[in-house]
């Protein structure tokens, strides 16, 4: 096991304050290291997101936080193959004012040094008064180490999905720790035909689309996996949309060979079970495949690297039959807030956590999946 | 032309125009059949909105991606006419591909098999030494693309040897008595092309011995894929059985179980040549269009023979390059090509481990 920090230390820190002064000194340092960094986007996203001016702007989202205090240690284990994540889900631990032991992702990012060295950095320096609050650790899956990590933590937070709960489902927590899991999830998107054919920017809009999801060949969990099409003129609008997310994706995503005959294996298991159509197959880089109706089930089939579901609908209710617990994300383009709020109070669908514009789908928020992280992860006292 | 004339014919006598018109006629009628036999097959190809009306050529057929096979159970006959299921080689943990054949499938296979080897060994049978264990086809749970294909190369050997023992070491006296046995004349030698390397070529180097296989065919393949860490070139590898025994008579053949009995025989010239039974084609991943001669592609290969399964159109996992057609020097006709290996694996990002037991 590598290991960067004190882990004593960190098992036996004070917690802190939400929002405290000093840790947001500290991210705000982080932040004018990493927003430098052209090389990476992601690692830049992030330091523009721990800006002490945009998280002071998040606080005010909180009026209880007089009354609440860190829980004590949180122990984060993070995805392993998305670079930056594991960043988002430590500083959600600082700023609820705990102490933080983070298992980094199992593949070697360099995006993961970049940040792990400059905090270590500050640690080290300026804020060494902040060092036990934050000690990484990096190991194979490892039942041992599971066990040791989750016996001493008071929140224990999992990434990496179902497989990766389930292991560490096996290790027991202390009675009074609580768990936040992010389980396999899928996303959709849902588009109003006349809304997109009206729009000025549709190189824009393509970008956003493909930020939404080639940019995790779209096999994060925020990536729509089905494209659900409202409104008139819908053929209109996918034959221009298509055409330049084309442009788009020939330009940027390079389609290995072996995921274009994924894509095709997939396009056909799916015909095998259910009634699917392809539609224009003339470019790999895009696999569209017309659905006849969309539940749960058709989720087995899902694909990654450019693999969409389409299907036309009338009304947004149509979407409830996919919408359960599963469901995450939903991305939209042409929706107002109110048609959305409106879907949620009277369809009161199981899944969707989150309804954004196109674009925003991997925006990290300190609610996520459903939770907020900062009472989640702090205790409220009551004094009377 | 039916089947039964194709099976008639010299095995690479068709050149490119009526070998097309063969191809097409009998791709359609198995394509139509499987439509009426597999129902997931009818419901792939409505998927995929195939019009057998407006199909001029077997080019345009659907490819199954050979993964399919792996997932479903495609077949086009009843249950009880399953005469018996060919599974692939997988390493253990991965799927294998389960093929379902009938009496007739399995044995046109058996037939178009020995037509095409014929060529290059002759129509006698030879004593036939074969480079594995004894234990690769009495363990039935062993049993699969290894065991299949040595079962079906042995119809073209007489006195039949294993080179290795049960431990997978050499078996110096029942070569010896082998070599003793059939002394000066020609005889078969058969087996994968990893095992050749690995268990006979590097024990042999280590023998005091010298045993001289002049009179030697060598028939191999099963791909050079676990040989990649060897670094052993084709032409190495025949440089140096040469140089180990004399061994100068050597074909490597390209095959798969989803299309047992069409392989691609390496002629003296080092292509790989398809027969009259079978075609290849490379396909660009970016629009699966078909490549030009000497450009890399997706293999496609198309069989004459899968009645049982709907296994006639796939796209394996293969990048291959078509080097010409009708004119190689060897004088066969058909296209010849070469295969570079497997499609290289892609690093997927996403949320979820999927690495989650090596991480």
């Amino acid at each position: 096991m590598q290991l960067t920090g004190d882990l004593e230390k960190t098992i036996n820190a004070v917690p802190l304050l939400p929002f405290d002064e000093r840790v947001l000194d500290l991210l705000n340092d982080l932040s004018k290291r990493l927003i430098k960094v052209r090389e990476y986007s992601d690692v830049a996203t992030f330091g523009f997101w721990c800006r002490k001016t945009a998280l002071l702007k998040e606080k005010r989202n909180y009026d209880d936080l007089h009354q609440r205090l860190g829980k004590g240690v949180v122990f984060h284990s993070t995805p392993s193959n998305v670079p930056v994540n594991f960043a988002f889900s430590f500083v959600a631990g600082l700023l609820a004012g705990n102490a933080n032991i983070v298992r980094l992702p199992g593949k070697d990012f360099e995006q993961v040094t970049i940040i792990v060295n400059a905090i270590t950095r500050l640690l080290e320096g300026e804020y060494s008064d902040l060092a036990p609050y934050l000690c990484f650790v990096k190991y194979a899956t490892d039942k041992e180490l599971h066990d040791k990590f989750s016996s001493v933590c008071d929140v224990r937070v999992v990434w990496g999905g179902d497989g990766t709960i389930n292991e560490f489902r096996k290790s027991p927590l202390k009675p009074r720790a609580t768990e936040l899991t992010f389980a396999d999830r899928y996303s959709i998107a849902v588009i109003k035909a006349d809304a997109y054919l009206k729009a000025e920017d549709k190189q824009k809009i393509a970008q956003d689309f493909y930020n939404d999801t080639y940019f995790s060949d779209q096999n994060a969990c925020t990536a729509p996996r089905i494209v659900y099409w409202m409104g008139e003129n819908r053929e209109d609008a996918k034959e221009a949309f298509w055409a330049n997310i084309k442009i788009l994706a020939r330009e940027r995503y390079e389609l290995a060979p072996v995921q274009a005959v994924g894509k095709l294996a997939a396009f056909y298991r799916a015909a095998a079970h259910r009634e699917v159509t392809l539609v224009d197959s003339d470019d790999s880089h895009v696999t569209r495949v017309y659905v006849e109706d969309a539940d749960d089930n058709l989720m087995e089939y899902k694909y990654n690297s450019g693999f969409y579901f389409e299907r036309d609908i009338e009304k947004l209710e149509e979407i409830l039959p996919i919408s359960g617990e599963r469901l995450q994300t939903l991305t939209y383009l042409g929706l107002t807030k109110e048609e959305l709020t409106e879907f949620f109070a009277v369809c009161r669908p199981k899944g969707i956590d989150r309804a954004v514009p196109m674009g925003k789908s991997m925006d990290f928020s300190l609610v996520w999946d459903g939770y907020d992280l900062i009472r989640q992860l702090s205790r409220r006292i009551t004094i009377e | 032309m039916t089947l039964e004339m194709l099976l008639e014919k010299p095995p690479f006598s068709l050149e490119k125009e009526p070998k097309e018109a063969v191809l097409t006629k009998r791709l359609l009628e198995l394509t139509n059949f499987h439509t009426e036999n597999c129902p997931q097959y009818s419901s792939m190809l409505r998927a995929v909105g195939f019009d057998a009306g407006k199909c001029a050529s077997y080019y345009d057929i659907p490819f199954l991606p050979v993964s399919l096979f792996k997932e479903l159970d495609l077949r086009s006959v009843a249950q009880e006419d399953v005469f018996k299921v060919m599974t692939s080689s997988g390493t253990t943990g991965q799927a294998v591909s389960r093929i379902y054949l009938d009496r007739k499938t399995a044995s046109t296979q058996q037939k178009v098999l020995t037509k095409i080897v014929s060529e290059f060994t002759g129509s006698q049978r030879l004593p036939m030494l074969i480079i594995d264990s004894p234990s690769v086809i009495r363990n039935r749970a062993m049993f699969s693309a290894r065991g299949a294909g040595i079962l079906g190369f042995s119809i073209f050997g007489t006195d039949k040897v294993y080179a290795l023992n049960d431990a997978m070491e050499i078996d110096v006296p029942a070569i010896t008595t082998f070599l003793e046995k059939h002394q000066g004349k020609k005889v078969l030698l058969f087996g994968f092309t990893f095992m050749v390397w690995l268990h006979f070529y590097k024990e042999l180097i280590k023998l005091d011995h010298k045993f001289d296989l002049q009179q030697g065919i060598l028939i191999h393949g099963g791909g050079w894929k676990k040989l990649a860490s060897e670094a052993v070139s084709k032409e190495e590898f025949k440089q140096r059985l040469m140089d180990v025994c004399g061994l100068a008579n050597i074909h490597d053949y390209y095959g798969m179980v989803e299309q047992t009995g069409c392989i691609y025989m390496e002629c003296e010239h080092g292509h790989l040549h398809a027969s009259i039974f079978s075609d290849v084609i490379t396909r660009r991943h970016t629009d699966f269009s078909p490549c030009a001669f000497g450009e890399p592609g997706i293999v496609q290969v198309v069989s004459v023979l899968p009645e049982s399964y709907p296994g006639h159109s796939l796209l394996t996992e293969d990048e291959g390059v078509v080097i010409g057609e009708d004119d190689c020097p060897c004088g066969r006709s058909g296209k010849y090509f070469r295969i570079n290996g497997r499609l290289k694996m892609a690093e997927i990002r996403g949320c979820s481990d999927t690495y989650a037991t090596n991480w």
